[in-house]
């Protein structure tokens, strides 16, 4: 036994693997070998013909008009890809399983028994199975619409061009193209994706500073009442948003709103039209998600304000440091310091943030030369591409659009503050 | 003496402060709560405080037959504590294997976790709407409940995760040697120690259906399976004036409950999301 494992060849045994479990019987794991082969072969019978098929659609999208539905051969030819994606996985790791196992017998390892070698697979396997049923919901749920809709920013399906009675076609960048240089979707683009920029930035950056603002008012010695003052300040967050955005809207409404009837008419004279200029929408947008989005980040910066020691005041009193400097030497940098990455989530949750815009007055006013609204953001643009004008292909490129913006800013923001912290530990 | 008298001011000054901010923040909720309890249903009439007060309101959305109210908050319901259970149950798994075990993979399944968390489910409505179609799960709730619990799983098996890198590795070691299986170490030993996050991703995926419209907005078609938010919506987008009286009176019936089970546990949300969030 021992004499044979110096001749146990290890780049054989992969080869061997080829065909997947022919190189685990080499090494004489012939249990191991028939499981997989068993699950080869099993795999080559009932997915090859979907694959072919899946395959073929991706690439043509269809032949007979009204016969092969376009939108259903691109999600078979997604389904394909990652079904082939795992195979390929799997298949790697055949190959990799059988050189390791070659190399360690060569090196004098005793084979083990079946039982063992079952307790090895558990162990070894047991958490991809914890994984495996996360992993499936999300690419069903997240990972394929992800990719569908990569895809179809790159077809011509839109009100005229719909399956099942037309073909969708392959157009390359033409979407994208078209975004930038035909004049009305130039002009709504950059008109939206600057208001978008804006909207993202002045709300949540006014909704941070009034929570920095009162949780520094209310952490205050000398402030009574602190738990019912907190309980009040929190009421925005716990209300459910879209009941208090809708009750907004009718607050803002030009012509029986009650902040024009009750407050600005007596006061001005006339009331502001808050539904029907853009500028105006914009204001009131703002003010109501700095209303709707402080009080959470007011409920962080109280948790980290409490957490600081009372030490670094002492000593900072007793160097004579005045109020302001205590503020920006101690408080700024150990809040912001705790709360960077949630902070971070704020900006991109108003970057996206639909309901609001939606909710408050679908996106409106119409302006005059846009297929978007005065007041829509890029997602609620997309909706209405989407949902109202079946301008599918352009809602796809859009979200493309938005999904780098997003994940580029937050991923390069999360490493940042990440290594960031990783110094601050040492 | 001055420095009194500054003091004094200070105080007042933010006392009064505060104040305007109790004003801003009660204002358009009591405004709700006055127009839910005015008998009459327009909104022209309406005053904060109503001259005569009556439950008309409330009572059509329970008696009247022509009121789904009750299916409307049942359907919620059914996907709020189906939501919760699953994405607490999947939840706790990946991150379970993401913070105890160290396998081929994990640092791409991390990294894919943290980009996948930040593509908001909304982004993908098309295909979502159309990938629900063909399997036919297009206006049910089930179909609502799989996309609920498949968008929740990243962000919540990231805060879970970190809660887990907080247990000491000691307490499973010493069970592992002590011969303990890894199901086993899960649910003895883990799970009971990680309580207080898990109840943050339940409640908050508990929560979600009550706030969440547009989800429901695409997924569902008939009336008889609306969810709440989405079905007073409609009272509202359907003719403005006329039911916003009935929609303040659903809305203090959502919001009421809401906001006490919120304000009653606020306090582990935050602690939870921040010790998640600096640990991740």
């Amino acid at each position: 036994m021992t004499g044979k494992t110096e001749q146990h060849n290890s780049r054989l045994a992969a080869f061997l693997s080829i065909i997947p479990g022919l190189g685990q019987a080499y090494n004489r794991r012939y249990v191991k070998g028939f499981i997989f082969i068993a699950i080869f072969i099993a795999f080559l019978i009932t997915c090859s013909r979907f694959i072919n098929i899946g395959i073929w659609g991706l690439f043509t999208l269809g032949e007979i008009p009204g016969l092969d539905d376009s939108r259903v051969l691109l999600s078979q030819g997604i389904i394909s890809i990652i079904l082939l994606g795992f195979a390929l996985t799997f298949y790697i790791a055949n190959i990799v399983d059988a050189y390791k196992d070659a190399q360690k017998i060569k090196e004098g390892w005793k084979v083990p028994g079946i039982r063992e070698g079952f307790q090895n697979a558990w162990d070894k396997g047991f958490p991809y199975l914890l994984v495996s049923p996360g992993l499936f919901l999300l690419i069903f749920v997240v990972a394929f619409p992800l990719m569908f809709m990569g895809f179809l920013a790159f077809t011509d399906y839109n009100l005229y061009n719909a399956p099942p009675k037309n073909l969708l076609s392959w157009v390359g960048f033409e979407n994208f193209i078209s975004l930038v240089t035909v004049p009305i979707w130039r002009d709504t683009f950059f008109s939206v994706l600057i208001w978008t920029l804006i909207w993202t930035f002045v709300a949540t950056t006014l909704q941070i500073a009034l929570a920095f603002f009162l949780a520094l008012l209310v952490n205050d010695p000398r402030i009574k009442w602190k738990k019912f003052i907190r309980t009040v300040l929190i009421l925005p967050w716990a209300v459910p948003g879209f009941v208090t955005i809708l009750i907004f809207a009718a607050l803002f409404n030009d012509n029986f709103g009650a902040i024009n009837r009750d407050i600005l008419t007596p006061l001005l004279g006339s009331g502001l039209p808050w539904m029907t200029d853009p500028f105006f929408s914009k204001i009131a947008l703002i003010m109501i998600q700095v209303w709707l989005g402080f009080p959470f980040v007011f409920a962080l910066f109280t948790g980290v304000l409490q957490s600081i020691s009372a030490d670094w005041y002492e000593a900072a009193d007793i160097d004579g440091a005045s109020r302001i400097q205590k503020f920006t030497n101690i408080t700024f940098p150990h809040v912001m310091f705790a709360t960077a990455p949630l902070l971070i989530m704020q900006y991109s949750f108003n970057f996206n943030n639909f309901n609001i815009i939606y909710l408050f007055n679908q996106g409106g006013p119409a302006v005059r030369g846009q297929n978007a609204g005065g007041t829509d953001i890029l997602i609620s643009w997309v909706y209405g591409l989407t949902f109202e004008s079946q301008n599918y292909n352009m809602a796809a490129a859009i979200s493309i659009i938005i999904g780098f913006i997003v994940a580029g800013t937050a991923f390069f923001q999360f490493r940042r503050t990440r290594s960031f912290k990783e110094e601050g530990n040492i | 003496m001055s420095r009194k008298m500054k003091n004094t001011l200070e105080v007042t000054g933010i006392y009064l402060f505060i104040g305007i901010m109790f004003v801003v923040i009660a204002y358009p909720l009591i405004w709700t709560l006055g127009l839910s309890l005015n008998p009459s249903s327009s909104l022209y009439s309406a005053s904060i405080i109503p001259e005569n007060w009556s439950f008309t309101h409330y009572k059509w959305l329970f008696f009247d037959p022509r009121s789904d109210y009750l299916l409307w908050y049942k359907n919620t319901l059914i996907v709020a504590t189906a939501t919760s259970f699953f994405s607490v149950l999947f939840v706790s798994l990946t991150a379970y294997a993401f913070s105890r075990y160290r396998f081929a993979g994990r640092k791409n399944g991390l990294y894919a976790f943290l980009v996948l968390q930040m593509f908001p489910v909304l982004m993908a409505m098309v295909a979502l709407y159309i990938l629900l179609n063909t399997v036919g799960l297009l206006d049910s709730l089930v179909g609502l409940i799989i996309v609920y619990v498949g968008g929740a799983i990243p962000m919540n098996a990231f805060l879970v995760k970190g809660y887990f890198d907080t247990i000491p590795r000691e307490l499973d070691e010493s069970a592992r040697i002590d011969g303990a299986g890894h199901f086993r170490i899960l649910f003895t030993i883990m799970l009971p120690l990680a309580k207080p996050i898990l109840a943050v991703v339940a409640l908050f995926n508990f929560m979600a259906p009550f706030m969440d419209f547009i989800l429901p907005r695409i997924i569902l078609r008939s009336s008889e399976n609306y969810t709440l938010a989405l079905g007073l919506f409609n009272f509202v987008n359907d003719q403005f004036a006329n039911n916003f009286t009935r929609f303040a009176a659903g809305a203090i019936l959502i919001a009421l409950p809401i906001a006490t089970i919120f304000l009653l546990l606020q306090r582990y949300l935050v602690s939870g999301l921040t010790a998640g969030a600096t640990k991740g």
